[in-house]
């Protein structure tokens, strides 16, 4: 089969649109787990419930209060749906998972793994499993530009560019400001940055929300790509938990970055040989464990 | 004594016996229970769902809601597009639910899962939704009956339109089950019988809704058609991405192997303009679809699909042959089913062969221009009307081995 330059940059760059969502969750999960050393296996599900607030808002919500005409659009989702899904991680953490941090990773694995069947349970008996679409999608992002090797859709190109600026955000925070010290300190010890009068458990609270709220972001972005179903989250996690783990956990830019790259390698896998697109992130998983275990970016302890 | 004794026991057992030979001749249970067993909520419930059952349940009332003096009962149900879910439910209404026919069965994968078990109960399935050819050749069933199109009708009518006009290069968006292997099975033949060539086929899950990277393998493949052999939300969710990645601008052509005038409502005349595909029935055909498909939007609001069409007609000639036979004994029913004409508004020249294929007239349809439409429905016009015999199979070919060579 003749690989031409455009089939290639094509598949890569539609990749890299599929990358740019790896980056975004395992982002939030390197966060939670470097800060509050639990593996959020509820990840999957409230960037689900990210993608369910924006299309319910969209469809449901000025019925339910009474205003039909009330439509809550886009820009307004991409707001709202954070701060509700970090509202609901802040109750998730308060209640539950703060019991859990003197215990094993496992226990909050396991927690979090159960309330992911929760969630999607309950969206999987009230919701069309094969996906509602989501039509909010603005005016001004509709179309498609001109690459030269390709056409590429506006509203995809808008998803890469928020989403990097995001992540690189997010980076920018923990690793080089006054706030993302402390956030660092407070993990490495608690005790001693309790001392100096940081409230610690409210930092690590905040923390939990600010990660959860990345992925019901990155569900808003998705619901006008992919449509809206109660499995959108179970598809993408394991995926997502293999770029963590090839990234190394914990570490910031490691993820993002192995999220990134991940993408187009599945990309350019579908020029070569589709079938195999499925499995080779999965085969560079076992590559990377074997010969680094810590993950490309991780630090050997 | 002794004779009077004699004279009683006697004539107990008259009664008995002549009591028993009135239920065998009759409606078993009292009660003749339609099921309508069909994807209500995922990528097809437009096309069928919900609103097969709302035929069904009109084509009860139409025939007076009783059947040799017994009532008529209609009962439906999502299989979610699972095999193992649709055959589950089949059998707690063959055993417990006394259900005696079931229509509707899109999606080929549930259609062929039912249709066996429905074999083994010796319970009737007609059906309406579901595609592949394989539910009247290997598969096929003395209690099986296929009604609306199969994936070689619609293969062979739209390879003939296409291929002569100009297309001769093919590759095939499928999806990655029974339904559409077959369809692109059946196609590619036609289209190689043609003098057209296939060159390659990409295959996609069912749950697909991101078509962009199949739609780019398409595109480098460099055929002048893109197949599809999907339905439903594929079809409509390939089509309106292709647009989005501007495939369609470069000359290469997307065709439907299956649509549904739902997908073509979704799309709009504007995406959908021009288009070709087979279809087994038109609401606007003539005065009778038209009487029926108005009557049905009243309730619906929505145009009949041939699948919902269809499940009108099916029930409405099970319940005549089940009168006819003077009993809703499934033999009994099948035999006066596969010996009657069907000729309703649905099916123009109709009868339902040994291998349960039922032979009618198809459509070949074109989308209008958004200039010819005069009404939210006025989307389609027919181009061509394909005959039974030409359409369909012919029973030599048929694998069923209910078919005497």
């Amino acid at each position: 089969m003749e690989i031409s330059f455009q089939t290639v940059m094509s598949q890569v760059m539609l990749g890299l649109n599929n990358g740019v969502f790896y980056a975004i969750l395992s982002l939030g999960l390197a966060v939670i787990f470097g800060l509050l050393n639990i593996v959020n296996f509820a990840h999957g599900a409230l960037y689900m419930l990210g993608a369910y607030v924006a299309l319910l808002g969209y469809t449901k919500l000025g019925v339910l209060i009474g205003m039909p005409d009330f439509h809550l659009n886009y820009w307004a989702a991409l707001i709202v749906a954070p701060l509700v899904v970090g509202a609901i991680g802040i109750v998730i953490e308060k209640t539950m998972l703060s019991r859990l941090y003197k215990f094993d990773h496992l226990y909050g694995l396991l927690l979090t793994f159960g309330l992911a069947l929760i969630i999607q349970g309950v969206f999987t008996n009230y919701f069309n499993v094969s996906g509602d679409p989501y039509e909010a999608k603005p005016e001004i992002l509709n179309g498609a530009v001109n690459l030269g090797f390709m056409m590429f859709p506006k509203y995809r190109l808008w998803a890469i560019a928020v989403s990097l600026v995001v992540c690189f955000g997010t980076w920018f925070v923990i690793e080089r400001t006054k706030l993302g010290s402390y956030l660092r300190a407070g993990t490495e010890n608690p005790e001693l940055v309790k001392a100096f009068g940081v409230n610690v458990p409210l930092m690590i609270t905040l923390t939990y929300g600010y990660g959860v709220a990345l992925a019901a972001f990155a569900g808003v972005l998705a619901a006008p790509i992919y449509s809206v179903s109660p499995v959108m989250g179970a598809e993408m996690i394991i995926v997502v938990f293999a770029v963590v783990v090839i990234g190394g956990m914990g570490s910031i830019m490691g993820s993002i970055v192995t999220g990134l790259l991940l993408g187009m390698v599945e990309g350019f896998t579908k020029v070569v040989y589709a079938p195999a697109s499925s499995t080779v992130i999965f085969l560079i998983m076992v590559i990377v464990l074997l010969v680094k275990p810590a993950g490309l970016f991780g630090r050997e302890s | 004594m002794k004779k009077v004794l004699l004279q009683v026991v006697a004539s107990a057992a008259v009664v008995i016996l002549s009591g028993t030979l009135a239920i065998a001749a009759g409606i078993s249970d009292n009660v003749v229970k339609i099921g309508v067993l069909t994807d209500m909520s995922g990528p097809y419930s437009a096309l069928g769902g919900k609103g097969t059952q709302v035929a069904v349940e009109m084509a009860v009332k139409d025939f007076g809601g009783k059947v040799l003096g017994k009532p008529i009962q209609v009962i439906g149900a999502d299989h979610q597009n699972k095999a193992d879910i649709a055959s589950a439910k089949a059998r707690e209404w063959f055993d417990n639910e006394k259900v005696d026919m079931i229509t509707g069965l899109l999606n080929s994968g549930c259609a062929l899962a039912v249709q066996k078990l429905a074999g083994e109960k010796k319970k009737i399935t007609m059906n309406t939704g579901a595609a592949s050819t394989d539910l009247t050749n290997k598969a096929c069933t003395p209690y099986g009956i296929h009604y609306v199109y199969d994936t070689y009708a619609l293969g062979k009518v739209t390879a003939e339109a296409v291929v002569p006009s100009g297309g001769k290069s093919w590759y095939f968006m499928t999806a990655d089950y029974a339904f559409g292997h077959s369809l692109e099975g059946n196609t590619s033949k036609f289209v190689t019988k043609l003098g057209g060539k296939i060159l390659g086929s990409v295959r996609h899950p069912l749950a697909t809704t991101d078509f962009s990277s199949y739609l780019l393998q398409a595109q480098s493949s460099g055929a002048q058609i893109i197949g599809l052999a999907n339905a439903g939300d594929n079809t409509i969710n390939a089509i309106k991405q292709a647009r989005e990645f501007g495939i369609d601008k470069k000359g290469q052509k997307l065709v439907g192997l299956l649509i549904f005038d739902t997908d073509i409502k979704s799309l709009g005349l504007n995406v959908a303009q021009g288009m070709q595909y087979t279809s087994g029935f038109y609401w606007d055909r003539d005065k009778a679809t038209r009487d029926f498909s108005n009557r049905y939007y009243a309730i619906h609001k929505a145009m009949p699909t041939m699948d919902q069409a269809g499940a009108y007609s099916a029930t409405m000639n099970y319940l005549k042959a089940i009168k006819a036979a003077g009993s809703d004994d499934s033999d009994a029913v099948m035999a006066k089913l596969k010996s009657m004409n069907i000729s309703d508004f649905f099916a123009v020249n109709g009868k339902i062969r040994a291998d349960g294929r039922m032979v009618h007239d198809m459509y070949l349809m074109e989308v209008k221009k958004p200039a010819e439409s005069k009404g939210e429905w006025d989307l389609l016009k027919i181009v061509k009307t394909v005959p039974a015999a030409d359409a369909f199979m012919p029973l030599s070919e048929s694998t069923c081995e209910l078919v005497k060579k």
